[in-house]
């Protein structure tokens, strides 16, 4: 089967310097795979480039065999930008339900994203009146509406309870097991643990591409803190 | 291009402006008000009042819409929502249609309120159709939303974007033909006026001031006003990017 994710050589200059250098990468359908890295490593332009708003200066980016950003694979694809991309002047629902319409599904669907992000509280708030992990959970449902084929989901989960963490790791994982590709980003190392796949990036390169357990296992480390560092310290390992 | 979206988009900006009734107040008041100043300074002289009163019918709402549609539109850029829409079924003419709908709506509530008032209270004359001005408001509010549109593309700012307004509204304002009228402009501000879309959109208020019928340098008025915001609207469509760097 045709890879949900293809990247070759992928290259991307932003503001005169190179953020992104010579990645490549493959990503079967239905996988979780986590993209980690630490502040600044390019895991939004990456990102950007997959679901194609950022110009990039070279390279191959595939999904599903079509040239990422191709009119066709906008039904396909969710994105969710590092900041709450939706209107904060509009209540919750009217939010859902106005990207429901352009994506062309069912309102039925509004109810059920509100339900899997837990925000079923607030459908009539305000979204501009939610906290910051509330907004990030409306923008995230937004992308939930069309049950798209890839989700491109940047931090997620950034600022959220443990418990609501826990959830919405279930829901990512529940999605990959219907055949949903998933690509999450985190610089919290710890949520390596609940992919199946990781990416690490620094300084715009892929450190490694492998699952979990055998970076681990590879690095003889515990937790991927440490993984990551001794990684950095040695890249043949 | 489908209705559904462009609708959709329309009644997304009409139910955020809901969300704020200051802003609509101001968009209602802040004209009448104004003409209302003008009826007063200009109360023992009911000529100027006919002359200034339908071309200021018109720029109001032009001016309006022009920054309500620019901030409108940077929002979107600045706030991650355009990039989320390029990245969804939504055509860069269905958004500018959806903001122009939108606007044009707004404009025409705006224009009958103001009209109103002003022909019915501040006791404003024209010889021609009061309906017909009213027409012009809406063509030239309709005007204001697609410069703002197309123009907010240039700015990367809320600053640079209110800077818009003295740069490319008043030297129209200064140029269209109230201050001193276009025939007697020097040379290359006269063809500078002819190429400007607010000469036009006075041009036309103008016409029904003075005219009972409605003459043909009418009809080429509003139909220049018409073509600059249809253009406006196609440059705001082209100037959406889907990919940035
Ligand atoms: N609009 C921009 N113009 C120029 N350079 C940019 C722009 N946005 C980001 N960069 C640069 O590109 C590099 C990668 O940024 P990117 O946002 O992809 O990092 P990130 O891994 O997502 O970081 P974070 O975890 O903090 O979100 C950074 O060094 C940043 O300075
Ligand atoms: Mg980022």
């Amino acid at each position: 089967m045709e890879p949900a994710i293809s990247v070759e050589h992928l290259q991307v200059i932003r503001g005169g310097r190179t953020v992104v250098a010579d990645v490549s990468f493959t990503v079967p359908s239905g996988t979780l795979v986590g993209l980690l890295g630490p502040s600044g490593c390019g895991k939004t332009t990456l990102m950007r480039s997959l679901v194609g708003t950022q110009v990039v200066a070279g390279g191959l980016v595939e999904l599903f065999g079509q040239p990422a950003g191709s009119p066709n694979l906008r039904s396909q694809v969710g994105y969710v930008t590092q900041a709450p991309s939706v209107y904060s002047d509009l209540t919750v629902s009217e939010n859902l339900r106005y990207f429901a319409t352009v994506l062309g599904v069912q309102r039925s669907a509004v109810d059920r994203v509100i339900d899997e992000v837990g925000l079923g509280e607030h459908t009539d708030t305000v979204v501009g009146r939610l906290s910051g992990g509330e907004q990030a959970r409306v923008s995230l449902a937004t992308a939930l509406l069309g049950s798209p084929r890839l989700l491109v989901l940047d931090e997620p989960t950034v600022g959220l309870d443990p418990l609501l963490r826990r959830d919405l790791w279930a829901l990512f994982a529940g999605l990959a097991g219907t055949g949903t590709t998933l690509m999450v980003s985190s610089h919290v190392m710890d949520e390596a643990e609940r992919c199946q796949r990781l990416l690490l990036m620094r300084d715009g390169r892929i450190l490694a591409d492998d699952s979990p357990e055998s970076l681990l296992a590879r690095t003889g480390s515990t937790d991927f803190d440490t993984a990551f560092i001794s990684l950095v310290a040695d890249p043949s390992t | 291009m489908t209705l559904r979206r462009t609708g959709a988009t329309t009644r997304r900006v009409l139910r955020q402006l809901g969300h704020d009734p200051r802003t609509v107040a101001l968009l209602l008041a802040v004209p009448a008000v104004l003409m209302g100043l003008l009826a007063w300074i200009l109360r023992s002289r009911d000529a100027d009042f006919s002359r200034f009163g339908p071309p200021l019918l018109g720029i109001f709402p032009l001016i309006v819409m022009f920054l309500v549609t620019s901030v409108a539109t940077l929002r979107e850029r600045t706030n991650g929502t355009l990039e989320r829409l390029l990245t969804m079924p939504l055509t860069k003419a269905e958004f500018v249609m959806g903001y122009a709908l939108a606007f044009g709506f707004t404009a025409v509530v705006q224009a009958i309120v103001v009209s109103g008032l002003s022909f019915g209270l501040y006791g404003l004359h024209v010889s021609g159709s009061a309906w017909l001005v009213v027409v012009v408001a809406v063509v030239d509010a309709l005007l204001g939303t697609a410069l703002g549109l197309s123009l907010s593309a240039l700015a990367s700012t809320e600053f640079q974007a209110v800077q818009f307004m003295p740069a490319f509204i008043l030297p129209q304002l200064l140029l269209c033909g109230i201050i001193v009228p276009r025939s007697e402009l020097p040379t290359a501000l006269h063809w500078l006026s002819d190429i400007l879309p607010m000469s036009y959109a006075v041009g036309a208020t103008q016409q029904l001031s003075t005219s009972v019928a409605v003459t043909s340098e009418f009809l080429v008025d509003i139909g220049v006003v018409g073509m600059f915001a249809a253009a406006a609207l196609l440059l705001g469509a082209a100037t959406l990017r889907r990919r940035t760097r």
